[in-house]
């Protein structure tokens, strides 16, 4: 009897383990982990992405990318050099605290604090003053008419919060600051609450029922876990592990398609894939030819884009599902404009013709650097153009890496040590400036542009022209120095642009989501069916 | 006439002797260790030979085109009779590619083996001979080492000297790197079985007669012991080398082992791994079955060996 008694409360016990769960859980897998979850702590475009589902900005957009209030219930830029945000009444923080105008100033204090990684982001604030609890005034510099687009990925932690905790200062990615409280704690606004966090393996969101906003998601639980393996993260979406995967490797669309309850969620991507050279040196580091660089000669410049076949990449790597790109910006950025898209052809005897009157008939030998694990087949394309360049004479020896290894050498804080690098860039502001001033100035001044022109490529008419756009106020005004900045830079081959990635996402039948242009993923447009 | 078909005669060159002995006649009586043999030499002269032999040179980044690419084998549709075997996504033949990684397998197997077989024998040999303190430590060295499987000290030598090195350099020393780690991972069978054929033999009546006459112990070693365990470490070599081809590709499986611009078996089937969903099988499966190909053909070739020199299984 009494055996049979446990017998039957056991077996009550594990159908009510097996019950449905009332909740709707949420699980996706990305192909890295958030680096943090310090909203100050890294400029990438994943983790920032991340942390909008627990933090929140002043500005942000919604799933047609269009420019809403989130914080501010209305902004206004009430003389040339200041705006002013209204702040939403009656937001909480996820302890209960209310956000009011003193914890803008206290994360405006954050941003520059000696750890924070947005300090692009600082830069454009030169003062902030709190009018009253809900009224916030942002100095800028200079005339700024554009601020409001750039503060969509700047999230506002809570002042009495933070300074409880001791995490008044940003985390250092670079390393040693692990133990900051707001590297694995979170007290946000937004509609996700952190659950539990283990880097690299879990993390846990629930959700808030406090939130102020309304949201189309019915998810009360998400569970991300990062999985590197492209097989694994593919097998573990078919076999209905997680809901949403992205990166798909996209040779995979295919079996994506055939497979039962999955379909690949594919678009255009903002991002732009490009090459660039390091135009700073007198000598190249990796390079046989000693005593000068290369580079400097527009002609190789021109050789190497001539070289490359961007329609042999497009069609073998990206099984067709790239768009290749003569300018530095994607169709979707302010400030594209088509009829500047065309690219130097594809031309093996040109380029040959071209490298012998630099000087270089036999070519030349030069290390390049390129991540494995960040852009859409980012290694292979690095290979692939290894192959093409070699049709020229050029000996290429690639050094492919993981992303922290890679950023941790070409960036600024390793001195740009790289020669020949690929990279990818979405403007965060999803307009021309933010390409014109971070990736073409020249580096290195007062105005402190160029922080990711990893070649050192300069002409000062760009600056100029950069520093004139951020405080223009006439469209076609301003689209007309776009056009001329980008005119210049095509022109001396400053990079090559490559083309811009797809988007490449799995998603199960069981969900609705919403895929924006930056590859983020919002779990506010997440709806489980 | 009649003595030449009745009494056999001895032949006096060693290759006649070698025809004439049992291990010729048990090697000539199975059909299956004549094939195995026949693989290995043809791996072997396949990869000695590589530059003539392989249709393409798989590095040569000038001679590969993207437009090659993720071609399938000949004999399906949308293929390029000169790719037998097809394509990887970069345009290398996947036959020529088998071949320059198997090239590089073997040469890193083959030098493990070989450093493993020296240090083991040395080990064995002096641990045998000298006994007392000295062999103690040696055994006790070996038994802990025993407990830890092959694949893992590999990886552990790996790892610590990566991370030693400095990133630009591992490329160029990742090869001596792995035949080290393979290599010190497999020397306590050499040493076993040597220090047990020593311990045997030094109590002879020969080795003591040399010892009397005051022939020094390297001598000894090297003239008399180390002759008489040539048999048992030919076969441990043998199994060896398939299980240090193994631990190579695994290696690189993983990721740590020879660098992904001269790919061995290995980095192959992993480099195809990721297009087994989409279809792409034989950059994966090719490479594979070369590699379980070569594998198995030792380990029969090994295990004939091990019977035939055993006189208690004759």
């Amino acid at each position: 009897m009494t055996l049979r008694k446990t017998l039957t409360a056991a077996l009550l016990g594990s159908a009510m383990l097996a019950a449905p769960a009332s909740a709707e859980e949420f699980k996706f897998a990305f192909q890295g982990d958030a680096s943090t979850m310090d909203p100050h702590g890294l400029f990438e475009t994943f983790t920032l992405g991340f942390q909008r589902n627990v933090y929140e900005g002043l500005v942000a957009r919604n799933g047609k990318m269009e420019m809403i209030g989130a914080l501010a219930e209305s902004w206004e830029n009430t003389s040339p050099n200041v705006w002013t945000f209204n702040l939403r009444k009656g937001v909480k923080f996820h302890n209960g605290n209310d956000m009011k105008a003193d914890d803008v100033a206290f994360s405006v204090e954050r941003i520059n604090s000696e750890g924070s990684d947005l300090k692009t982001v600082a830069s454009l604030i030169k003062d902030v003053k709190v009018v009253d609890d809900y009224t916030v005034e942002l100095h800028t510099p200079a005339p700024n008419p554009i601020l409001p687009l750039q503060l969509e990925i700047f999230y506002i932690m809570d002042k009495e919060w933070s300074e409880e905790n001791g995490t008044t200062e940003a985390t250092s990615v670079a390393g040693g600051d692990e133990g900051n409280f707001a590297n694995l704690n979170a007290n946000g606004t937004g509609p996700f609450k952190l659950e539990s966090r283990q880097t690299g393996v879990k993390t846990v969101l629930v959700k808030n029922d406090d939130y102020w906003g309304e949201m189309a998601s019915n998810v009360t639980k998400a569970i991300f876990t990062p999985i590197d393996q492209d097989a694994t993260r593919v097998a573990a979406l078919i076999s209905g592990d997680v809901h949403l995967a992205w990166p798909i490797p996209v040779q995979d669309w295919k079996r994506l398609e055939s497979a039962d309850g999955v379909a690949p969620l594919t678009g255009p991507e903002a991002r732009t894939i490009f090459l660039g050279f390091n135009q700073e040196d007198d000598e190249l580091a990796t390079s046989d030819i000693k005593g000068e660089n290369p580079f400097k000669d527009v002609r190789v410049r021109q050789a190497f884009m001539h070289a490359i076949d961007i329609e042999a990449i497009k069609k073998k790597i990206m099984r067709g599902s790239a768009t290749p790109a003569g300018l530095m910006i994607a169709p979707q950025i302010n400030g594209f404009n088509a009829s500047q898209n065309d690219r130097l052809a594809f031309n093996v005897e040109g380029a040959k013709q071209l490298l012998a009157d630099a000087g270089y008939p036999d070519g030349f030998e030069v290390t390049m650097d390129c991540p494995n694990d960040r852009y859409v087949n980012d290694e292979k394309i690095c290979q692939a153009s290894a192959s093409m360049l070699a049709k020229i004479g050029v000996k290429v020896n690639l050094l492919a890496q993981t992303k922290s290894k890679y950023f941790g050498k070409v960036l600024a804080q390793n001195d740009y040590d790289t020669d020949f690098f690929l990279l990818g860039w979405t403007p965060s502001t999803f307009d021309a400036h933010n390409v014109m001033s971070a990736l073409i100035s020249c580096r290195g001044g007062d105005d402190n542009l160029g922080a990711f022109n990893l070649g050192g490529y300069c002409n000062p008419a760009i600056n100029a022209l950069t520093a004139m756009v951020q405080s223009e106020s006439n469209q076609e005004m301003r689209q007309k120095m776009i056009e001329v900045a980008f005119h210049i830079h095509k022109q001396e081959v400053g990079h090559i642009p490559l083309h811009q990635q797809p988007l490449s996402w799995g998603v199960s039948e069981k969900v609705d989501v919403i895929q924006r242009p930056d590859n983020i993923f919002d779990l506010r447009d997440a709806v489980v069916k | 006439m009649t003595d030449a078909t009745n009494t056999r005669r001895v032949p006096r060159t060693r290759i006649g002797r070698f025809f004439d002995s049992d291990i010729w006649y048990s090697f000539i009586r199975s059909p299956l260790v004549i094939l195995s043999a026949l693989i290995c030499i043809a791996f072997f002269v396949a990869t000695i030979f590589a530059p003539w032999v392989a249709p393409h040179n798989p590095f040569d980044l000038a001679a590969i085109d993207l437009m090659d690419s993720s071609l399938p084998p000949s004999w399906l549709e949308d293929s390029d009779p000169r790719f037998l075997l097809g394509t990887d996504d970069q345009g290398r033949d996947i036959l020529s590619t088998i071949i320059y990684g198997a090239r590089i397998s073997l040469m890193v197997s083959l030098a493990a083996v070989a450093f493993s077989m020296v240090l083991g024998i040395t080990l064995g040999l002096i641990s045998g001979y000298v006994g007392g303190r000295t062999d103690a430590i040696i055994m006790r060295v070996a038994d802990v080492q025993l407990a830890f499987p092959a694949i893992l000290i590999a990886m552990l030598i790996d790892g610590v000297v990566r991370g030693l090195l400095p990133r630009e350099m591992h490329s160029d020393v990742a090869i001596y790197v792995l035949i080290f780690a393979i290599g010190i991972s497999g020397w306590v069978q050499y040493a076993r079985t040597v220090r047990g054929s020593t311990l045997v033999e030094k109590n002879k009546e020969y080795v003591q007669a040399a010892r009397v006459i005051g022939i020094g112990p390297i001598t000894i070693l090297w003239r008399h012991v180390l002759p008489n365990v040539t048999g048992p470490v030919l076969v441990i070599a043998t199994i060896h080398l398939a299980i240090a081809i193994i631990t190579e590709a695994t290696l690189s499986f993983l990721g740590v082992g020879v660098p992904p611009t001269t790919p061995s078996m290995g980095t192959l089937i992993q480099v195809g791994q990721d297009y087994l969903f989409s279809g792409e099988w034989w950059i994966t499966i090719f490479p594979g079955i070369a590699l379980a190909v070569l594998v198995l053909a030792i380990n029969l070739f090994g295990d004939w060996l091990r019977d035939a020199l055993n006189p208690k299984l004759r």
